[in-house]
């Protein structure tokens, strides 16, 4: 789980372009949308691509998204039980 | 018309050089992409705002034309006329790239709000607060008269207090931006 965290830190950085973020910047239970982080929904959308390249995940209804993007521990607990690849 | 001497204030970007009102303000390399360019400007500007890393090449080169050219300016009621000619293309062959193999279909949505010209315009805007006019012409050459006219429109209509208007051009890594304030 700890691997599967860092990981996804790091994709999370590279794909929406987090400069000076570093992986240990990231809280495993920090908000990543609103305060923390601050992403905004083109960010929300580019998670769902991530989920589906990545790991095989399809989010068919993008309101799942509000509670599995909540944050790190949110994802990868959702990663590590719906992950096809 | 307006004429020349109504050109208050000018700024430059091309050949890994920022110049504003003939003055070298930023420079770089000349080896270096524009990528790492925009990078170097955007950091010599010692300001915070993230969201310059998300913009594609085209709203980089836009956002620091303009942010170098408004620096200790009235921005109050200025419109925002500019013009380019090959539109978002740099940006629209890369979401194309990105939809090319039915096996890996993975369209970036980050790129494709960038894949509308005007959207580096917005980009400005937001940046700025610039609730004005505002336009996005794609011609061959710089749309002089056109965007004068429509310049000259605007001030004389009382749309606008001031016009920020230029060229912004960005293809594959070439690029020249020159931005005037009337």
């Amino acid at each position: 789980m700890t691997a599967l965290k860092e990981e996804l830190k790091k994709q999370i950085i590279n794909v929406l372009n987090l400069e000076d973020i570093t992986p240990e910047d990231i809280q495993d239970d920090e908000a990543l949308f609103d305060e923390g982080l601050g992403l905004d929904s083109i960010d929300a959308l580019e998670l769902i691509v991530l989920m589906d390249k990545e790991y095989g995940i399809k989010l068919s209804d993008p309101k799942l998204g509000k509670s599995i993007f909540q944050s790190i521990e949110t994802m990868t607990t959702y990663i590590s039980e719906n992950r096809t690849k | 018309m307006l004429e020349k001497t109504n050109i208050r204030k000018s700024c430059t970007i091309e050949q890994h050089q920022i110049v504003v009102d003939d003055k070298l303000i930023w420079s770089s390399e000349p080896h270096v992409s524009f990528s790492d360019f925009a990078k170097g400007a955007f950091l010599h500007l010692d300001i915070d705002y993230p969201k310059f890393y998300k913009m594609d090449a085209l709203s980089k080169l836009a956002f620091l034309a303009a942010e170098y050219i408004l620096q200790e300016e009235d921005k109050d009621e200025l419109a925002l006329v500019l013009a380019n000619r090959s539109g978002s293309l740099d940006t629209d062959v890369k979401h194309q790239e990105s939809i090319q193999d039915p096996e890996h279909f993975y369209p970036r949505p980050a790129t494709f709000v960038y894949t509308l010209a005007n959207i580096c315009a917005g980009e400005i805007a937001i940046r700025h607060g610039l609730q004005t006019e505002h336009a996005f012409f794609v011609a061959e050459e710089f749309p002089e008269e056109t965007i004068t006219a429509y310049a000259n429109y605007l001030l004389q209509s009382g749309k606008a207090k001031r016009v920020l208007y230029g060229w912004v051009e960005y293809f594959q890594e070439a690029y020249r931006a020159v931005l005037y304030i009337f």
